[in-house]
Formats: C-alpha cells, sequence, structure tokens
C-alpha cells in the first residue's frame, strides 16, 4: 500500500503510523457534556468501506487525513490536516 | 450419536456409512425465544450454554456464511489465562477451568492442549510487568512459574540467547496456557447446541433488526423475518455494522491482524513462546506446522487480508527470536477482522435497546474466551443480570473511565 | 525409467553431478533437477504421504510438486520440505527421503494403512477423549510424532539472505508464450519491464512440446524473444524467481533461489525475497494439470502428462511403458506428438467415446482406468471399457484430467474467480487486483496462438494505461488447436481414489465429509484437511470441490472455491525475515560516550533502541549491587555524572509556542520567565499521563521541552498532532532535536565546584533556571534540574562534542571523590526522591493516581483535561502512588509483588495494589519500595503484606509518603 504525502509524494506504507477515524479532528469544546467527549474519544462509524482515517509520515512530520477502502483497501487521496478540517 | 473410540471402530469396519450430519439444517421457523447473530465460537457457545445451563432451547444462531467461519476458522489458537487486571483475570479463569472440561462436555475432541505457555521478557522493567502479572494469576488460582534465564535454556533451546538485539532476560511460564483445534471448537460447540434442540441456520444474512418503542421484536434476514424478544449480537469483527441495524454506533473500530502457518515439521518447538519486543508468538500444531503471528497492520480494515510490512516485520522477530525457523516455510498468510476497543478489552452488556444484548470486542483474543463469553453471554441473556465474571464489561466503561487497559495505551483503538 | 541416449534440452551431456539419494551415491547432468536426476538413476519412490505413509513419487515437473518433497543438505544441514522438481542438481548434492523410518521403502508407519478405514476424515474430533490426562501424555504426542513431514534441524539459520525492493511499469509473471509475448511487446514501446519465471529457462511450456511459432521450435522462438530482451536496458529477466504475492498499491512479493544451485554459495544470498511495486502486471503465469481421481492413482509412476512431457524433451527421461488417461483433445494431441517422438505409449485411455481411429498406440475409448498394480511403483493399470476390465503393463500411469488457470495470483486480494463450463475451470474475473490483467492460459486461453494473441493484447492495454504507444509487432503463427474437454473428476470403481497426495485425501473423505454436514467448501476443507498440504492444494482442490459438489447435489460454481492466500508457493522465514537475524532486528541507537563508558567495562542496558550504561564495575565489586551503592553515594556525597542524552529533547519555538505548550501540558507554561525550568506533566487525550518532563524557555519565544526516553517518539508525534489538527493557524513550529544535543547530568554537594572548573564563565543559577553557556568556546546550555534529589545540573553541547565533555566531566568528578553513575545508581536515586519513570506512569494512570492533580490548570483547557474528569479516574478504589518499606530494613522486596491487608489471604478479591519500582538504598540503609495502591494516599502510616508468590516471598510492609529521602528537597533546592 501506498500513501501520497502532501509533502513527500506517494509512500510506501511502512513509513506511516496510523492513528485512526478523523473524528480526532473534531475535538469537543472543553466545557462539552461528558457524552460528547466518550463520543469523541471512544464511538467510531468504523464503516465497510469509504473512510476517512488519520496518518502520519514520521520521516517528516506530517499528519494527513487519508480517504481510502476499508474492505479494498483503495487508496483515493490524502490531504495535510490544516485542508482537512 | 456418542462420538469414542468403539464407534470410530465400529463405523471402520462397516464403511464409514453411518456417520450422520454434526448438526441439522433446519429452516429458519418464523419465531424463537432467543436469537443469536453471528455462528462463529461465540455465538455457538453462547446457544449451547443457554441450552444447557439455562435449559433455553427455542433459540436460532443466524449465521451469514458456514458456522465457524469468523475469527474461530483463522486465529492462532492460543488458549491461556494470564490477564493482571481485575475484571480480566478471572474471565479468563474461569474461560481455562471450562476449556479443561470442554472434551467431556461437548463430546468432542477440540485437541485443547496444556503443552504451557511462555512469554519471554527482555528488561528488568519487563521482568516487573510480568512479575506483577503472575502474581495476579496465582492470586486467581492459576498457574505462573517466573523463569530466569538458565532455566529458560534449559526448557527452550532453540531461542537467541547470546546475539539477540533485546537480550532474553526469562519468561514468565503458565503451564496450564496452550493451544486448540480452532474449527473442531465450533463444530464442537454447534454439534452439542444442535443436540439440544438449537437451530443452527447457516446462509442466513441479518438484514435488518426490528425494535418497537425501544424493544426488539426480531430480525429480518435473507431468509425472511424471524421474531424473537431477545436477540444478542455476536459477530465480532463484524459488530460494527450489525449494532447499526439496531441504530446503535459502538466504540470499535475494526483491523486486520495477519497470522502465518508453515509447512508441516517434525515437533520442533513444545510450547507456546511469545516474544514481548518483537511482537511475535509462535506455537507448532499438531499437524505439524509452525503457527505464528505479530502485531495489527494497525490501520482500519475489513479486507481479512494485510499488506508486507508487517509480514516482513514479524519474519525478522521471529528470525531475532529463534534463527532455527528460517528454515522452515510459510504456507500460508492470512487476516482475520478484529474489533479493537479502545482499551483492548471486551464488551459483554445490553445495549441501549431492551431485549438486545451486546458480545463484542474481542480485539484480538477472542479465542481463548470462547467458552466464558458463551457462558456469560448465556447468563445475560437468560436472566438479564450480568454474569460475576464478566460484570466489568460493560459498553458504558468507556463513558464512565472504569477502564481494563492491559497494554496501558489508552484509548486508541488500534494500540491494544 | 531410465536417460535415452539424446536429447534433453535442459542438459549438458558433458557435465556430470554426483549427488546421493539415501546415501546411495547416484550421477546426473549439468541441467538436471533433483527429480530429472532421481527419475534418470530409476528411482521412482521418494517419499511417503502425510497420514498413511503411503509410497509416493513424482507427480509434476514444477513448484506445485505435492509428493516429491525431500530434505537436502545446505550450508551442513539437511533442509525439509525441498521440492525435488524445483531444486536444481548440483555436484555433491545430498538428498534424503523424510517422514518415514527407517527407510523410504521400509517404513514402520505405513501400518497406519492398515489402519485407514479407522482414520478417515476428521476421525480424532471424536475418539482420544478419554481419560483426560491421556492428551498431553500420550494421544497428542503420538499424533505430533506421526505428522509433521521434514525435520528442521535446531540449530541457527545464519546462511545469508537478503531482500530487495525494484520498481518498474509493468510486472509480467510467467515467460511463456504469453508473458515473452508481453514482454517484448511493452520492452520494443520503452517501457520498464521486468519478467519473472519460476524455471531457470525462460519458455514456459514452449520447453516442453514440440509445437512450432513462426516456423521454428517453440523453445527456439522463446530464445531469440530471450536474447532481445536481454540485450534491452528497460528490461530486467527474473529467472528462478516465484511471484509469490499480490498486495496493495501494486506491490508484488518474489522469491528469487539466487544460490540455491550452487555447492559452495560462500557468501551469497541463498534466496532473496523482492519486493516489487509496478504500475501495471500482467499475470501469465499459465495453467496447471490436473490428475483424475481413479482407484490407486497414488502410486509411484502415476504423473501428470504435461510431467512426462517435460521429462521427455527437457530432461530425456525415458518413462518406460506409458498408459495415458485423458479427457481432452489437448491430451490425445500430446500423446500423439509424444508417441511420434520416440516414447513408448501403449494406450490412450479416454472417457469420451469418439476419439477417431488412427493413432500409433492403443485408442481406448469409454474407458477409464479402475486400478493400478505394483508394490513401491507401477507395474500395471487396470482400465475398464464396456464393463470389462483389461490389464495392461505399464511404467508410467501419464494423468491429463485438464487444465485449471493458474490464478492464484489474481485471487490475492478476495476476489472469486467465476466458472468457465467450456474448460470445466475457474477463470479469473477482471479487475480482481487493480492494475493486473491475466493472460493467455492463466485465463484460460490454452492454444499457443492464443497465449501469444493474448500476450500482445494485454501489453497493448497496459501501454495505453502507462500512456505509451504499443509498437507495431506482427503476431507470431502458432497452432490453435481446440482444447475439447469432457470433465472427468472421479472414477466411479471400488478402491480409495486419492485427490490430495500429500495429505492422504481420498475421494470416500470427501463424501464422508459431505455425509457429517460439512458440505460447505470451506467446512469440507477444514474438515478433510484438504489443500492444507504444502502443495495447497494446487493439483487437486478443483477435484475435491467437484466431488464435494457431487456428494452434496450441487453445482460446481455454487459450491464455490476456498480462498486464495498468499504465498504462492511457500517461502522460507529467513528470506522473509531477511535482515532481522540477530542485532540487525532493530536499529542500535548509541550515546556519545558509548564507547568510553563501554572501555570502562560498564554493562550495557536497552532503553528503548539505545543503549546506556547499567553500572561501572570496580575491582573488588561482589556484584553490581557494590556499584550501585557507590554510584548513589557518590552523588549523595560527592559528585556523580551521568550521561542522559537519550532523553527525548524538542524544540518549540514561534509567537504561540507558549499558548500551544499550556494546550499541551497540564500545567502553565507561558508563565514561565525566559531563563527557567518547569516540571511538566503531559496527558493523552483520554486523561491518563503521557509522559513528564522538563520544559525550559530559553527565549520569550523559544523553549526546549524534554521527553523520556521511551516516550520520545510518541510525545512528538501526538505534538504534530495536536499543532497540525487543533493549532494549524498558530504560529508555533517544533522540531526533535534529540540526536543533536549530548546532556550529561552532575549531580551532588560538589556540582558547583565541578562545573566551575569545566565552564568558562559559570552562571549563578538559582534552582530550575537555565542559561547559555560556554565550555572551552563551545557554546553550551546549562540548566540547574535535578533527578536524584541533590543538587545539580544537566549541561548539553553540539553532540559532535560529548564524548569530549564526558572525559573531561569524569575526570573531574574522579578527582573530587565522585565518578560516573550509571541507569542503576539513577533509578536508587530517583526512587529515594519519589520520582516517578514508566515504570510508574504505565499508562493506565492519571495525575490525579500519583498525586498531581493539583498540577492540571482549573483556569485553562488541556489535552486530556476533560476525560481526566471522569468519574472512574478518580477516588479511593483508584490505585495511588505510596511509598513503602518493609518493617524488617534487610528484607529484600522485588516490583512486581501484590499487597494485601496484613490478614487477608493473597486472593484477587483482596489484592490491594503491587509494587512498581524497588531499589536497596544506600543512602538509607534500607530497601524502599514504591507501590500503586488502592486508596494509597489516606493509607500513609498503615502496615501491609507484600505477597510475592511467584518468587515465594512475603514481607511486613509499612506504606509511606513516596518521597523517602529528603522530603522538604533543601538538598537540590539549596
Amino acid at each position: 500500500m501506498h500513501l501520497p504525502c502532501p509533502c513527500c509524494g506517494p509512500r510506501d506504507l511502512r513509513e506511516f503510523t496510523h492513528k485512526g477515524a478523523d473524528d480526532y479532528l473534531r475535538r469537543p469544546a472543553p466545557d462539552a457534556p461528558p457524552e460528547a467527549w466518550d463520543d469523541y474519544l471512544h464511538t467510531r462509524a468504523n464503516p465497510a468501506g469509504r473512510t476517512r482515517d488519520l496518518w502520519y509520515h514520521d520521516p517528516c512530520g506530517t499528519w494527513i487525513a487519508v480517504t481510502r477502502d476499508t474492505v479494498t483497501h483503495a487508496v483515493i487521496g490524502a490531504t495535510g490536516l490544516e485542508d482537512a478540517q | 450419536m456418542r462420538f469414542n473410540a468403539l464407534r470410530v471402530l465400529k463405523e471402520g469396519l462397516t464403511g464409514n456409512r453411518g456417520w450422520r450430519p454434526h448438526w441439522r439444517k433446519p429452516a429458519p421457523k418464523p419465531e424463537y425465544d432467543m436469537l443469536i447473530i453471528g455462528g462463529g465460537g461465540h455465538g455457538l457457545a453462547t446457544a449451547w450454554y443457554l441450552a444447557r445451563n439455562h435449559g433455553v432451547t427455542n433459540i436460532a444462531v443466524l449465521e451469514k456464511g458456514y458456522l465457524g467461519g469468523g475469527n474461530i476458522g483463522r486465529n492462532t489458537t492460543i488458549v491461556r489465562a494470564n490477564y493482571f487486571l481485575p475484571g480480566n483475570s478471572e474471565f479468563y479463569s474461569h474461560s481455562l477451568k471450562l476449556w479443561e472440561g470442554l472434551e467431556a462436555d461437548l463430546n468432542y475432541n477440540v485437541m485443547h492442549s496444556q503443552r504451557g505457555l511462555i512469554n519471554l521478557f527482555h528488561s528488568d522493567g519487563q521482568r516487573d510487568a510480568f512479575a506483577r502479572r503472575g502474581n495476579a494469576m496465582l492470586a486467581q488460582g492459576d498457574d505462573a512459574i517466573l523463569l530466569g534465564r538458565d532455566e529458560l535454556r534449559t526448557l527452550l533451546p532453540c531461542l537467541d540467547y547470546d546475539q539477540a538485539r533485546f537480550p532474553i532476560y526469562g519468561g514468565l511460564y503458565h503451564k496450564r496456557g496452550g493451544t486448540a483445534r480452532h474449527d473442531a471448537v465450533a463444530w464442537g460447540y454447534a454439534r452439542a447446541a444442535d443436540a439440544r434442540g438449537v437451530d443452527l441456520i447457516e446462509n442466513c444474512e441479518v438484514t435488518g433488526i426490528t425494535v418497537n418503542a425501544g424493544k426488539v421484536i426480531g430480525v429480518t434476514t435473507s431468509r425472511g423475518e424471524i421474531r424473537a424478544r431477545k436477540v444478542g449480537i455476536v459477530t465480532a469483527g463484524r459488530s460494527s455494522q450489525v449494532a447499526t441495524m439496531a441504530g446503535l454506533r459502538l466504540p470499535i473500530e475494526s483491523h486486520v491482524l495477519q497470522a502465518f502457518v508453515t509447512e508441516g515439521l517434525k515437533p520442533c518447538l513444545d510450547h507456546v513462546v511469545a516474544f514481548g519486543m518483537g511482537h511475535f508468538y509462535i506455537s507448532q500444531s499438531d499437524k505439524g506446522g509452525l503457527v505464528f503471528g505479530g502485531d495489527l497492520d494497525f490501520y482500519a480494515s475489513y479486507a481479512a487480508r494485510g499488506n508486507l510490512p508487517t509480514v516482513e516485520h514479524v519474519m525478522e522477530a521471529g528470525m531475532t527470536l529463534m534463527p532455527m525457523i528460517g528454515r522452515a516455510k510459510v504456507l500460508r498468510s492470512w487476516g482475520g477482522i478484529m474489533d479493537m476497543t479502545p482499551d483492548g478489552s471486551p464488551i459483554i452488556d445490553r445495549t441501549p435497546i431492551d431485549g438486545l444484548y451486546l458480545d463484542a470486542g474481542w480485539c484480538y483474543g477472542g479465542f481463548k474466551a470462547v467458552p466464558a463469553s458463551g457462558w456469560c453471554m448465556a447468563h445475560l441473556m437468560a436472566t438479564d443480570q450480568p454474569h460475576p465474571v464478566a460484570r466489568r464489561f460493560r459498553l458504558d466503561r468507556f463513558a464512565t473511565g472504569e477502564l481494563l487497559d492491559e497494554e496501558g495505551t489508552g484509548s486508541q483503538h488500534n494500540l491494544h | 525409467m531410465k536417460r535415452r541416449a539424446t536429447g534433453g534440452s535442459a542438459l549438458t551431456r558433458a557435465r556430470k553431478l554426483g549427488f546421493s539419494f539415501d546415501g546411495r551415491n547416484l550421477q546426473g547432468l549439468q541441467g538436471d533437477t533433483l527429480a530429472s536426476a532421481l527419475l534418470a538413476n530409476g528411482v521412482r519412490l521418494v517419499g511417503r504421504s502425510f497420514k498413511y505413509h503411503r509410497p509416493r513419487g513424482v507427480l509434476t515437473a514444477g513448484s506445485e510438486e505435492p509428493n516429491a518433497l525431500l530434505e537436502v543438505l545446505r550450508d551442513g544441514v539437511f533442509h525439509p520440505n525441498v521440492r525435488a522438481t524445483v531444486q536444481e542438481l548440483h555436484m555433491g548434492l545430498q538428498a534424503r527421503a523424510q517422514n518415514c523410518w527407517p527407510s523410504v521403502r521400509r517404513d514402520v508407519m505405513a501400518v497406519n494403512d492398515l489402519l485407514a478405514p479407522f482414520l478417515g476424515a476428521g476421525f480424532y474430533y471424536k475418539t482420544f477423549m478419554w481419560p483426560r490426562a491421556f492428551w498431553e501424555g500420550l494421544y497428542e504426542p503420538l499424533i505430533r510424532r506421526a505428522a509433521g513431514l521434514g525435520r528442521l534441524p535446531q540449530t541457527p539459520q545464519d546462511a545469508p539472505h537478503e531482500r530487495a525492493f525494484a520498481f518498474c511499469d509493468l510486472l509480467v509473471i510467467g515467460a511463456g508464450p504469453t508473458g515473452l509475448m508481453a514482454a517484448l511487446t511493452a520492452a520494443r514501446a520503452g517501457a520498464d519491464v521486468i519478467v519473472c519465471d519460476e524455471d531457470r529457462q525462460f519458455g514456459g511450456r514452449l520447453l516442453s512440446d514440440t509445437g512450432q511459432i513462426d516456423g521454428i521450435a517453440g523453445a527456439d522462438w522463446a530464445a531469440q524473444v530471450v536474447t532481445e530482451l536481454h540485450a534491452l536496458p528497460n528490461v530486467r529477466l527474473m529467472a528462478r524467481t516465484s511471484v509469490v504475492g499480490a498486495y496493495d498499491g501494486g506491490v508484488y512479493g518474489a522469491l528469487e533461489r539466487v544460490a540455491l544451485h550452487v555447492t559452495a554459495p560462500g557468501h551469497a544470498p541463498r534466496e532473496c525475497f523482492w519486493r516489487i511495486t509496478a504500475q501495471r502486471t500482467i499475470l501469465a503465469a499459465g495453467a496447471l494439470e490436473r490428475p483424475i481421481a481413479h482407484p490407486g492413482n497414488d502410486r509411484p509412476g502415476v504423473m501428470l502428462l504435461s510431467a512426462v512431457a517435460s521429462y521427455w524433451h527437457r530432461w530425456a527421461i525415458d518413462p518406460g511403458r506409458v498408459v495415458v488417461f485423458g479427457n481432452t483433445d489437448h491430451a490425445l494431441a500430446t500423446a500423439r506428438a509424444l508417441a511420434a517422438d520416440g516414447m513408448n505409449i501403449r494406450a490412450y485411455v479416454d472417457p469420451r467415446t469418439d476419439l477417431g481411429t488412427d493413432a500409433p498406440f492403443a485408442l481406448r475409448a469409454g474407458a477409464e482406468v479402475v486400478a493400478t498394480h505394483g508394490r513401491h511403483g507401477l507395474g500395471a493399470v487396470t482400465l475398464r471399457q464396456k464393463g470389462r476390465d483389461i490389464r495392461i503393463e505399464a511404467d508410467t500411469l501419464a494423468l491429463a484430467g485438464g487444465w485449471n488457470p493458474s490464478l492464484h495470483l489474481a485471487c490475492h486480494m478476495n476476489g472469486r474467480p467465476s466458472w468457465d463450463t467450456a474448460i470445466a475451470a475457474f477463470v479469473p474475473r477482471p479487475g480482481m487486483v487493480p492494475g493486473m490483467d491475466v493472460a493467455g492460459a492463466a485465463a484460460g486461453r490454452f492454444s499457443t496462438h492464443a497465449a501469444l494473441h493474448d500476450g500482445a493484447r494485454a501489453a497493448a492495454e497496459s501501454l495505453a494505461e502507462l500512456g505509451l504507444t504499443s509498437p507495431d509487432l506482427p503476431l507470431p503463427l502458432a497452432e490453435d488447436a481446440p482444447y475439447a474437454i469432457a470433465p472427468l473428476w472421479q472414477v466411479a470403481a471400488p478402491g480409495r481414489a486419492w485427490l490430495d497426495f500429500a495429505n492422504d485425501v481420498t475421494t470416500k473423505d470427501v463424501a464422508q465429509a459431505a455425509r457429517e454436514g460439512f458440505a460447505s467448501v470451506e467446512h469440507m476443507k477444514r474438515y478433510t484437511t484438504q489443500g492444507m498440504a504444502p502443495d495447497q492444494g494446487k493439483s487437486s482442490n478443483m477435484g475435491a470441490l467437484a466431488v464435494l459438489a457431487d456428494a452434496t447435489g450441487g453445482t460446481i460454481p455454487d459450491t464455490g472455491t476456498t480462498t486464495f492466500r498468499p504465498p504462492f508457493v511457500p517461502v522460507s522465514i529467513a528470506a522473509l525475515g531477511a535482515g532481522g537475524h540477530g542485532k540487525s532486528f532493530a536499529p542500535e541507537r548509541r550515546i556519545t560516550s558509548d564507547a568510553q563508558v563501554r572501555a570502562m567495562g560498564a554493562p550495557m542496558l536497552e532503553a528503548g533502541l539505545w543503549y546506556r550504561p547499567s553500572h561501572f564495575p570496580q575491582a573488588g565489586d561482589r556484584d553490581w549491587r557494590d556499584a550501585c551503592n557507590r554510584e548513589v553515594l557518590h552523588v549523595r556525597h560527592a559528585v556523580g555524572v551521568c550521561d542522559v542524552s537519550t532523553l527525548g529533547k524538542i524544540d518549540v519555538q514561534g509567537p504561540n509556542a507558549a499558548r500551544f505548550l499550556d494546550f499541551v501540558y497540564t500545567n502553565t507554561m507561558s508563565s514561565l520567565r525566559p531563563g527557567r525550568v518547569r516540571y511538566g506533566l503531559m496527558l493523552r487525550e483520554d486523561g491518563h499521563v503521557m509522559d513528564d518532563g522538563t520544559c525550559a524557555r530559553l527565549g520569550e519565544q523559544h523553549f526546549l521541552i524534554t521527553t523520556t526516553t521511551a516516550a520520545a517518539g510518541e510525545v512528538m508525534r501526538h505534538l504534530d498532532f495536536v499543532q497540525q489538527a487543533f493549532c494549524a493557524d498558530w504560529r508555533v513550529r517544533l522540531g526533535s532535536v534529540t540526536e543533536h544535543w549530548a546532556q550529561f547530568a552532575v549531580a551532588g554537594p560538589l556540582a558547583d565546584d565541578l562545573l566551575a572548573r569545566v565552564l568558562d564563565v559559570p552562571p549563578a543559577l538559582p534552582f530550575m533556571g537555565c542559561a547559555g553557556v560556554t565550555v572551552g568556546g563551545v557554546a553550551a546550555r546549562l540548566f540547574r534540574i535535578s533527578f536524584s534529589g541533590e543538587r545539580g545540573y544537566e549541561l548539553a553541547v553540539p553532540a559532535r562534542f560529548g564524548a569530549a565533555l564526558f572525559r573531561g566531566l569524569l575526570a573531574l568528578a574522579e578527582g573530587m571523590g565522585g565518578g560516573a553513575y550509571g541507569l542503576e545508581a539513577l533509578n536508587v536515586l530517583r526512587i529515594e526522591k519519589g520520582f516517578v519513570t514508566h515504570a510508574e506512569i504505565d499508562g493506565r494512570v492519571t495525575a490525579f493516581d500519583l498525586g498531581m492533580a493539583g498540577m492540571v490548570s482549573a483556569k485553562k483547557d488541556c489535552i486530556g483535561k476533560a476525560a481526566s474528569q471522569r468519574p472512574g479516574l478518580h477516588g479511593p478504589e483508584r490505585l495511588q502512588l505510596v511509598g513503602l518499606r518493609p518493617v524488617a530494613h534487610g528484607t529484600e522486596i522485588a516490583a512486581g509483588a501484590h499487597l494485601y491487608a496484613p490478614d487477608a489471604p493473597a486472593t484477587a478479591p483482596h489484592g490491594q495494589g503491587h509494587t512498581t519500582s524497588v531499589a536497596y538504598s544506600p543512602t538509607l540503609e534500607r530497601w524502599l519500595g514504591l507501590a500503586l495502591l488502592r486508596d494509597g494516599r489516606a493509607r500513609h502510616g498503615s502496615m501491609m503484606r507484600l505477597d510475592d508468590g511467584l518468587r515465594g516471598r512475603q514481607a511486613a510492609v509499612e506504606i509511606c509518603n513516596p518521597v523517602f529521602f529528603d522530603p522538604d528537597g533543601g538538598r537540590m533546592r539549596g
């Protein structure tokens, strides 16, 4: 599998660290109710199919949001986090 | 039909024509007392213990494909009770005791082999953590022995004690740990449950869970609607998809775990060995193949297959731990879909929907849990009360913070 | 079986090679495989089957061989499960049969065959259950000893293996007519092409038949194409290379047998595992012939017709008197061609009734083979024609049950093939593997013409995808004969008919499985072990599937296939894990003082990827504790020097740096003044402690933070995430500078005196102050921080000066009655002070648990704050950090022991916590421990029992404040 790093171009899977679904980008407000934090930290749509998840390109330190398919492993695209919000 | 040596002899003399199907192939009835979605190890065990422990036999197990076709059919078959957190410890201890009586219970040889499991440690810090674990196992009434390097050398001469990148300091030896023949576990439970009248319905995909006023009333399937007031979701690997049918979102992310088997070899490894620094574990099957695996691929996946970086890393770990295995050849690799939870421990609990129960989140430790999971899920469905040894496997523990994080890696699903 | 006097395209007759089999010295020729050499010497019996220990002979001429698995001597030991059909002969090769005792001819375990009626499918699930204790003690060891194939030597595999990477526009898998045509087309268009073939020679089946292409022998045509390809700079030809797996993103794994055919390979890698990344791929792996399940079909001497043809043409093996049993026009045509070439074919047997009349051998139409005869090898076959049994003396029975496209790689991504009735086989569907096209016989197009045509087509389509122009290449002329198959899956006759020769699965086993309800193909496979032998059922799965469909009354496509999984052929772990042996498993990170501390005799400990000195032994030490105690006392009474460079160091700069640090630390860093340092606690977003360290403000917009050694990578990833995900518009930048600085702790009452002699201008730093300094003119940084509880500093210089600085510091310290201290002393010093490390911060611990809840600022948000407020993370049920000391000072205690009330039993329900770190304190002259104890802070002063059942030790302990020494911190502050 190769992922497109916005800095470095397509790179091999072994250079990346996976964090999880892009839910991690939608951090609740500090005073949001506990349910919102529970949801944010733990609950996942976990789709069989198209997903968007977060990866760290270790060599260059860039976090990216990758759109890909969890069933076929097809990689559709990726952006840096600034564009992913 | 009871299985025993005499029966094998008799059938052998009469052309093996008298064998009957292990289980019936019934058509689904329109209504049951209870339904179990998922004909894997956990679902079949749930059915068996519902029938045997609670006398609930008007039940059906609904399986999308063939029985035992999920993770029970593609794991590395390790059975152990070496957890240390209260909540896990008593559960897996209970499970191991059930394993020890399983053949007699089911009248089926699942080849449960207590050949001993050895967890290696590679630093003082790891030894301390394993000492904590070992003491917890003893406190739970299970067995554990702390082995030094020299004792270990006698037991496992094939490890690399002198050149390895992470030297082997010793190991935690769990004598009652071992392996079992994974498929046979599914078939044994299936056959026993069927004999008690449980309908095992294969090729029956659940397509919807029908809920009325907050209560479950049945399911829709590829073979029609089936009514029931209690429905258990026991579909680890696919829990999120099935729960979605009832409008539930779960604290689960699905990941791929690869495993490997070599060509058959004469006996060369008598224990299960786990190598902490390299995330590598290995045993030899009764057929002679070395069965081994490592870490997750780490990305969410339903593909049941992985990629080469993980493959190569697992092999490197094997080479550094046990360099003799370099001459063995990998025959087959495969991947399973793991329900990863935010603390690495499972869920056996009611759901917010009345009559809908959940047995999920087994991460990659579900095989050894099969008996206790079935036992506790059956207890929950029959009595509406959590079984004492599974009382901490609550669905709301992530919200409350009463976590069971054996790895200590936190709420990121793939780190457990 | 014997060698013909002439012929054999693979052979170099002039070069004879001595080799041995089971201790018999034999002779082969250069170009032989081990299988062909054995056959040339008349050796038909080469092994025993897995379960019944039936005699086994060579079935195929390729990597799909189920039978001829031998042990072969390499690098001084016998390697198990070597396929004789793939192993090339070399001078002095030694081979022996496996899975037999005492010899392959007289194998004691062959008694199993007599017990076969009781050892059918799944017999072991039904017995061996009583008495319970006999399983591990008796039954299982017996089963294990009987099972298995070759013996794995118990010595390390340290012969060289390699791993390599390659990239190309087009990967062509298989170099038969399809692959060569495709490669030629793409190569002429200028594409970067890699061609892999399992064989030593390119040409595929063209090497094993007499057909012509463009008027010349097929093999000659192949040689011409290879010559052209070889000369092209954009083509890499990889012989002896099996592509074994298809992975995501156009990645393929391939195994190259580099030096397995060499007598003395020296330093050459034995095998190389390639990871090939291809834009496009053409799978041209051909097809595998399948046998026919008839009674007695497993006897040595029964071979596939394609193998008989290969051994004839390539290795000049005369199979003696041959009976061919086939069911396709292709089989008949092959028999005709072989007979025309001089082979003694006595009969051609075919269930079809219309075969014509004109043949140089007896045509047995409407006939089937119903039995074979001979003990260790075939002597005769019985065929049945119109109800009449006819016995024919024969040395070889050549089976030709049709062809299965070699579509394995196309199915590695879960794609399921479709059933093609015309050829009675599964064929790939388009798009099963992205970027892969399947062509030629692998796609079910069997004639040579179809192969060439399809290869050219596939290449043209790939070139279009690659944006290249196809060359104008005329299609060579070749045969285009029809295949015409009448499927024959099993012969209905009494006796056992084998499907899986290796695992001993017969048609009866499959039928019995179906009878027992194992009607799904996966169930049948798992119940009978069909297809689970080393050949993965390459020649038998299809037949078993058909027999199952027949037994269940289903159709073959409805019954479906089992899953195809990598690798296509077994791959040694040494090749897949090349580079993982010994020290090379993980990188080694070394501190700048590494050479010096090793020279001082310090044993090195692994700390993550780093090595750190454990202690510095001296003459007269009884053990490491003497050294450790000495080093601790150096620090407490004089001055000690310790290399602490492994701590993670992260440079944080920018106008919003302070704001950022406020967000990632629980406490406030923005209020820190330049020139000051603060202890900081970082949480994971789930509210647990991630790491601790120091944060130094070097300037208004410039901070340097430290992490623990173990967590450096995780913290860096975390900070990058927080910055890029939540603060992307803040003006702050982060960089790891761990390797840039060598850093040394200088600690003890004489630390100031020592530094006064090192620093050009020693500054007067307050406790938790920092400043830029110079050391011999080199710009350095000085932090007054202490992990020992003594007056202490950490002095950092650019890494290239680290070794020199350590030397200087050490000499001065020793002159002042101190010296170097290692990891053990560092640990004792911090335990005496109750400072935590990852032994305590084990990922389940919160600030509350550590007694640091007050460090979570109420005035601001921070990562982890919200989740840390969950009810389950607070209260008396939590395990909290405490100190403990044995009531009897000399009682040794250990980490990992559990705590109980003095009178409570050591059982799980009564567990109260455990020790995390322990040390003998030379300062206080007693054992000390840190522990996590339920409601621990409320239990200071109480007595408990420490139980270490694992090591058979117990101790009465007193719970106390975790700071044992200098609790008010006067020594480090003063």
